[in-house]
C-alpha cells in the first residue's frame, strides 16, 4: 500500500491516538501530576539484560525515560508523568516497533497496589473520554473495564494456564516462552488482568516483596491478551540496585552483548529517592486496544519500512 | 552462521540435519523478557511443515543448498535431462523430483535447480513460458461471450483454459507460477 493510502486508511486510528493522548494528559493533570520532559538521548541506558538501546553518537537513545524520571523523584518531584518516544533495537513484530511511545508515571509514597488502582482509573477515564462505556471489545473478545480488575499472581497464572508450574519453567529457562505463548493469550478477558509478583530475576528495578524474598513487587496489565504496561514498587536500595545491574551486565556479556556503563549519577540519586511506584504504558498498544487493531502498524502514521 | 535475530521469511536453515525454509515468522517479546521467534518452517526434502519457537541464543547453519543455472535438454521416458551451464555436466531428474515444473519444461529452457548435498530438490522456472497448442477444440463462430473459456493441451501435455479464439498450432504464454494462460503470442 502506498504511504498516502496507508495514512488515509489509518485516519480513524490516528484520531483515536490523538484523543487518547489528550485524555491521558487531562487525567494526570486532574490528579495533580506534573507533565515533564527528559532527554531522549542519554549517556547510558540502565543495564538490563534483554533491552538493547540504539546508539546515537557516543550516547544512546533512551529505551525508556525511567532513569531521568527517577532522578526527578529523588529531587523532590512527587507526582510526575511523561509521554515519550523511546527506542529499542531489534524489536519488530505485530506488537513491536523499534521506535514507540511510552507513557510513564511515578508517584512518591505509594506501592504497586495503589498504582494498580490508578491504572484502573486511567483506562476507565480514557474510555469515557473516547465516548466508550466500560464495556468494549478487542479482536472479538468482550472486555469489561469496570473496577475491580482481575488480580492474578504470576505463580497462579502458571498453575492455571501453563503447561508447567512456575518453578519448573524457571528451572528450564522457559519462563518467557510459557508466559508469552501459553498464558498471555488467555489473560485480560472479559476483565483486564493485573498479573503481579514476578520472580525476582524478572524485576531488576523492582522492590523485593516483604515476606516473600523470591518475588519482586512488579505487575503487568493485560487486556484482551495484549500486554499493555509494566509497573512496580521502586527499588530504593542503591547497593542492591548496583548488584542487580552488575548481574544484568553479566547476562548481557553471556548473550554476546556489550555491557552498559554503571549509571553512577542514577545510583547516587537512588539512595535519597523516596519510596515510590512507577509504571510504563505502551501508548501504541493502548491505541491498538481502543482502535481494535491487530497490528501496531495500524496505529502509527509511518512504520520504519515505509520511510 | 545465523542467529535467531536473522530469522525472516524465506531464510533457508539447517534443522535436525535437514534443510528447511522459513515460511512464516513472528517476533514475540514478553515485557522486558528475552525475545522469542515463532517460526513455521517447511522441510525442503519432504515438504512437511513444522512450528518451532527459537530464542535469541539459538544459532543455525545456513541450509547446505546450492542453486545452479541449468538448461533443460530433453525428456526421455521418466527422466528429465538437464545440463549445468557452468560445468556442462549433465544430470537426470525423475518426474517426481521435477514436480509441477514438468508442465512447463520445454527444450533449451533456462532454469534454476536447487541442490541439497548435490541432490536436486527443487526447480525454479522463468515466470513466463511460451508453448505451442497441440490440441484445441474448434472455435465456434459467434461465441464471443467473455469469460467463456475452453480447455486446450499444449506441447508439454499440460491442460490449460484459454479464450475460445485460440487455435491448434498457435503459441500462447503461460504464467508458470499460477499455471494460467496470459496471452496469445504472435510470431
Amino acid at each position: 500500500m502506498s504511504a498516502d493510502r496507508k495514512l488515509e486508511a489509518g485516519r480513524r486510528a490516528l484520531e483515536t491516538r490523538a484523543d487518547i493522548l489528550h485524555a491521558t494528559r487531562a487525567f494526570f493533570l486532574s490528579r495533580g501530576y506534573l507533565e515533564v520532559e527528559t532527554p531522549n538521548r542519554i549517556p547510558a541506558p540502565l543495564p538490563e539484560s534483554h533491552i538493547d538501546a540504539i546508539p546515537s553518537g557516543p550516547w544512546w537513545l533512551h529505551p525508556s525515560p525511567e532513569i531521568c524520571m527517577k532522578r526527578m523523584l529523588a529531587a523532590g518531584f512527587e507526582r510526575i508523568f511523561q509521554i515519550a518516544k523511546c527506542w529499542r533495537d531489534r524489536e519488530r513484530g505485530p506488537l513491536h516497533l523499534p521506535e514507540f511511545t511510552l507513557l510513564e508515571w511515578y508517584r512518591a509514597g505509594v506501592d504497586y497496589r495503589q498504582l494498580m488502582d490508578e491504572c484502573e482509573d486511567l483506562f476507565l477515564y480514557v474510555a469515557g473520554a473516547l465516548g466508550r462505556g466500560p464495556a468494549i471489545s478487542y479482536r472479538g473478545r468482550p472486555i469489561d473495564l469496570a473496577k475491580p480488575w482481575e488480580r492474578l499472581p504470576v505463580a497462579d497464572a502458571f498453575a492455571r494456564y501453563g503447561s508447567v508450574p512456575l518453578e519448573k519453567a524457571l528451572a528450564q529457562d522457559r519462563f518467557e516462552e510459557v508466559l508469552a505463548l501459553e498464558i498471555e493469550p488467555r489473560l485480560g478477558s472479559p476483565k483486564p488482568t493485573l498479573l503481579f509478583d514476578y520472580p525476582l530475576a524478572f524485576g531488576s528495578l523492582a522492590r523485593r516483596k516483604a515476606g516473600e524474598p523470591a518475588a519482586a513487587e512488579r505487575f503487568e496489565i493485560y487486556i484482551g491478551g495484549l500486554e499493555l504496561a509494566n509497573g512496580f514498587s521502586e527499588l530504593t536500595d542503591a547497593e542492591e540496585q548496583r548488584r542487580r545491574f552488575e548481574k544484568e551486565n553479566e547476562l548481557r556479556l553471556r548473550r554476546g552483548r556489550r555491557p552498559y556503563p554503571m549509571p553512577e549519577a542514577f545510583l547516587r540519586d537512588l539512595s535519597r529517592m523516596p519510596e515510590a511506584a512507577g509504571i510504563a504504558v505502551g501508548i501504541d498498544r493502548v491505541v491498538m486496544l481502543f482502535a481494535d487493531a491487530s497490528s501496531i502498524d495500524e496505529v502509527v502514521a509511518f512504520v520504519p519500512e515505509g520511510l | 552462521m545465523y542467529s535467531a535475530s536473522d530469522l525472516r521469511k524465506n531464510l533457508r536453515i539447517m534443522l535436525d540435519d535437514d534443510p528447511y525454509i522459513v515460511v512464516d515468522f513472528q517476533f514475540v517479546k514478553p515485557g522486558k523478557g528475552q525475545s522469542l521467534y515463532r517460526c513455521k518452517l517447511r522441510n525442503m526434502l519432504t515438504g512437511s511443515q513444522v512450528d518451532r519457537t527459537f530464542r535469541e541464543v539459538d544459532t543455525f547453519q545456513p541450509a547446505e543448498t546450492e542453486e545452479k543455472n541449468m538448461q533443460f535438454l530433453y525428456k526421455e521416458g521418466d527422466a528429465f535431462h538437464f545440463m549445468d551451464n557452468e560445468s556442462y555436466e549433465q544430470i537426470a531428474l525423475t518426474a517426481e523430483q521435477v514436480g509441477d515444473a514438468k508442465n512447463f519444461l520445454i527444450e533449451n529452457m533456462e532454469c534454476k535447480v536447487l541442490l541439497f548435498r548435490d541432490r536436486p530438490i527443487d526447480i525454479t522456472l522463468p515466470n513466463f513460458v511460451d508453448v505451442v497448442v497441440t490440441e484445441a477444440p474448434p472455435w465456434i463462430k459467434g461465441d464471443t461471450v467473455s469469460g467463456n473459456y475452453k480447455p486446450v493441451i499444449v506441447e508439454t501435455g499440460y491442460k490449460v483454459s484459454v479464450p475460445p479464439f485460440i487455435e491448434q498450432g498457435e503459441k500462447i504464454r503461460i504464467d508458470t507460477r499460477t499455471g494460467e494462460y496470459l496471452t496469445r503470442v504472435k510470431e
